[in-house]
C-alpha cells in the first residue's frame, strides 16, 4: 500500500509546491500503521471471509465447500430469528434513544438551560449519561439482578405498590425477554444522542429562537420546525453509530440472557460466537459473522452518505 | 410569570427521568452493603441496617479483584498510549503530509473501525495461538491498539488538515526535519485532540468485552469486565455477591466519570461529527 502511494507522489512532484523537500516521505509515518492493519484487521477479516467458504473445525486443514455455508444460513430459521431480534435492537438501540433524546435534548437546552440555568442540566445531563461509561458486562449484572424473578428489585417494587399481579420472569420468559433486554438498551444508550444533540443545539442561532417566539410559535412547532432540521446532521450520525452499535451487540445479551430462553434474545454476533466457539463449526460462525459485516458496511456507506448530503446541504 | 410556573412540570419530569436513570446504581449500593441474612428477610428494596462490608471484602477476595484492576489498568492504559502514537503517526501522514491518495488511505482505516469484531474474532484468536501470544495481555493490548487507532487516524486527520501551515514553515526554515516538526510542534499544539483520544480509547478498551473474553481465559489475565462477565453468565453467585460483584464493576466506572466528565461529554460530541 505505502509503495504504491509513494510512488504515485513522486510521479507527480513537479506538482509539488516544496520540490526541495518532497511530499513522499511522508508516506513513511504511514509505515508501521499500515503494516499493524494488515497484521490485525486485514489478515484476520480475509481468513474470516476464506473460511466462511469451508468446512472447518477449527483443527486441520479446512475443506473448500463453496457456498454450501451460505445456503445452509438460508434455510436456518435460528439464524433468521437472530437477524429478527436485531431489528428489535435497531428499535431498542437506536430508534427509541434517537426520538426520546431529542425530546429530552431539547427540553433540557430549551427549557431547563434558560430558566434553571446550566448548573441544573449539567446535573441531568450527567444522570443520563452515566449508564454509557459503565461496561456492559457491569450494566447487565445489575439488570440481570433487577430483573430476576426470585425476590429481584422490580418484582419487589411491583409487590410494594400492589400490582403483584405484574410480576413476571422478566429474563426466563421467551414471550417477553427479548422486551426486558430491549428496556435494557434503551436505558443503556440513552446518554449517547442526548449528549451529541445538545451539543449540536448549542451552534443552533438562539435568534431563530426567539423569532419563533415572537411570532407565538409554541414548543412543539419550534422543536418541529427550527431543532429538527438544525440538528440534522448529528441525527444522522447518532442513526449510524447506534444502528451499528445495535446491530453488534453481544456483552449484554452473553450476560443477560445467553441468547435464551430457547434463542429467544439471540442475535448474530452472540450466534457466531456459540458457533464458533461452543459448537466450533467456525466455517459456519465465519459465514454469519459474514453476512454481518456486509449488512454492516452496507448500512455504515449509507449513514456517511446521508450524512454528508445533509452537511452539504446545511453549508449551502 | 405564569410562564415561569409553566416550567415546572417539565422540570420534575425531567428530574423523574433522570432518577429513573440513576435507581439501579442507587439500588446496588444500598444492597452491596446487606448481609445475606437481610437481604433475604428485607428484600432488595430496604435500606440496610449497618454497614455490612463482609460481600464486598469475600467478593474482592473470590475473584482476585486486585489483580483484575491491575490487568485492566495495565491493558486500557496501554492501548489508549500506544494507539494515540499510531494514529498520530498516520495522521501526520494524511493530515499533514497530505500523502497521494489520502482519501483512500484514510477510507481503508475508517473501513477497518466499522469492521465488526464479530468478522476478526477467529482468526485473531487461531492467529495468536499459532504466534504463542493467546492468553497474554500483550496479544489484547495489540489489537485494541490497532482498532482503537483506526477511529484515531480518522479524527486526528481532520483535525490536522486544519492545522496553520504557516507554523510548519516557518519551523521548516529554521531547518527543523519532519520528525521534530512532528514531536516538537504538531504533537504540543494538538494536545486538546490527543488528551480527548487518551481518555476515550482508555474507557473503551476497559469496557470491551467479546475480544477480552474470547482471548483472556485464564484468571491471571481477565480484565474487569470479562471476570465479571463470566461469573455472571455462569450464575454461580448469589444475591449479595452479585450486587458486590456491581458495585465493585461499576465504582471504576463512576471514578473515570467524574475525573474525565469533561473531557467525555465535549469530546464525544466532537468524535462524532467530525
Amino acid at each position: 500500500m505505502t509503495v504504491t502511494v509513494e510512488r504515485r507522489v513522486t510521479g507527480k512532484q513537479t506538482h509539488a509546491g516544496h520540490p526541495r523537500r518532497p511530499r513522499d516521505s511522508y508516506a513513511l509515518f504511514l509505515l508501521p500503521g499500515v503494516l499493524a492493519f494488515l497484521a490485525v484487521i486485514i489478515v484476520p477479516f480475509l481468513m474470516n471471509t476464506g473460511v466462511s467458504f469451508t468446512d472447518w473445525q477449527g483443527v486441520g486443514s479446512p475443506e473448500w465447500s463453496g457456498l454450501a455455508n451460505y445456503r445452509e444460513l438460508l434455510d436456518d430459521s435460528e439464524f433468521w430469528a437472530s437477524f429478527r431480534h436485531s431489528l428489535f435492537m435497531v428499535v431498542a438501540m437506536a430508534a427509541v434513544p434517537t426520538a426520546v433524546g431529542l425530546v429530552l435534548a431539547a427540553a433540557l437546552f430549551d427549557y431547563v438551560g434558560k430558566h434553571f440555568g446550566s448548573k441544573t442540566v449539567a446535573v441531568l445531563r450527567a444522570c443520563f449519561y452515566l449508564p454509557q461509561v459503565l461496561p456492559i458486562a457491569v450494566a447487565g449484572i445489575v439488570w440481570s439482578w433487577i430483573l430476576a424473578p426470585d425476590s429481584g428489585s422490580l418484582n419487589e417494587l411491583l409487590k410494594a405498590i400492589g400490582l403483584s399481579s405484574w410480576q413476571q420472569d422478566w429474563l426466563g420468559d421467551p414471550d417477553i425477554a427479548l422486551y426486558s433486554v430491549m428496556g435494557v438498551m434503551v436505558w443503556v444508550q440513552l446518554g449517547f444522542p442526548l449528549v451529541i444533540f445538545m451539543a449540536g443545539l448549542q451552534r443552533v442561532d438562539p435568534q431563530l429562537y426567539e423569532a419563533a417566539e415572537l411570532d407565538g410559535a409554541g414548543w412543539w412547532r419550534r422543536f418541529w420546525h427550527i431543532t429538527l432540521p438544525q440538528i440534522r446532521p448529528e441525527i444522522y450520525v447518532v442513526l449510524t453509530w447506534c444502528t451499528i452499535a445495535a446491530l453488534k451487540v453481544f456483552g449484554a445479551v452473553y450476560v443477560l440472557t445467553k441468547g435464551g430462553p430457547g434463542g429467544a434474545t439471540n442475535v448474530p454476533s452472540y450466534f457466531s460466537f456459540t458457533t464458533f466457539f461452543e459448537k466450533t463449526q467456525v466455517g459456519y460462525g465465519a459465514a454469519i459473522s459474514t453476512v454481518l459485516t456486509v449488512i454492516i458496511l452496507l448500512l455504515s456507506l449509507i449513514g456517511l452518505k446521508l450524512q454528508t448530503r445533509a452537511e452539504e446541504r446545511e453549508g449551502s | 410569570m405564569t410562564g415561569a410556573l409553566r416550567r415546572y412540570p417539565v422540570l420534575i419530569a425531567l428530574c423523574i427521568a433522570a432518577l429513573f436513570m440513576i435507581v439501579p446504581f442507587l439500588i446496588v449500593t444500598l444492597n452491596a452493603f446487606k448481609s445475606p441474612a437481610e437481604y433475604s428477610q428485607n428484600g432488595p428494596l430496604s435500606l440496610p441496617d449497618g454497614l455490612y462490608l463482609d460481600g464486598l471484602k469475600d467478593f474482592w477476595e473470590r475473584v482476585d479483584y486486585t489483580q483484575k484492576l491491575v490487568n485492566s489498568l495495565l491493558i486500557s492504559g496501554g492501548v489508549a498510549v500506544f494507539a494515540v502514537i499510531l494514529s498520530i503517526l498516520n495522521a501526520y501522514a494524511i493530515g499533514i503530509g497530505r500523502i497521494k491518495g489520502r482519501t483512500w488511505v484514510l477510507a481503508f482505516f475508517v473501513l477497518a473501525n466499522m469492521l465488526p469484531q464479530e468478522a476478526l474474532v477467529y482468526p485473531i484468536y487461531y492467529l495468536s495461538k499459532e504466534a504463542g501470544l493467546y492468553d497474554t495481555r500483550l496479544s489484547v493490548i495489540i489489537v485494541f491498539t490497532v482498532i482503537q487507532a483506526a477511529f484515531g487516524t480518522y479524527l486526528l486527520s481532520s483535525v490536522l488538515g486544519q492545522f496553520p501551515r504557516e507554523i510548519i514553515e516557518a519551523a521548516r526554515i529554521d531547518g527543523a526535519n519532519k520528525w521534530q516538526i512532528l514531536w516538537r510542534i504538531v504533537v504540543p499544539v494538538s494536545r486538546p485532540t490527543i488528551g480527548v483520544l487518551l481518555v476515550f480509547f482508555f474507557i473503551w478498551t476497559w469496557n470491551e468485552f467479546l475480544l477480552p473474553l474470547v482471548m483472556l481465559i485464564s484468571n491471571d489475565n481477565q480484565t474487569v469486565s470479562v471476570a465479571l462477565g463470566v461469573l455472571q453468565g455462569q450464575r454461580l453467585m448469589d444475591a449479595t455477591m452479585t450486587n458486590a460483584a456491581a458495585l465493585l464493576g461499576v465504582l471504576p466506572a463512576l471514578v473515570f466519570f467524574l475525573v474525565f466528565q469533561r473531557t467525555l461529554t465535549r469530546g464525544i460530541a466532537v468524535g462524532a461529527v467530525k
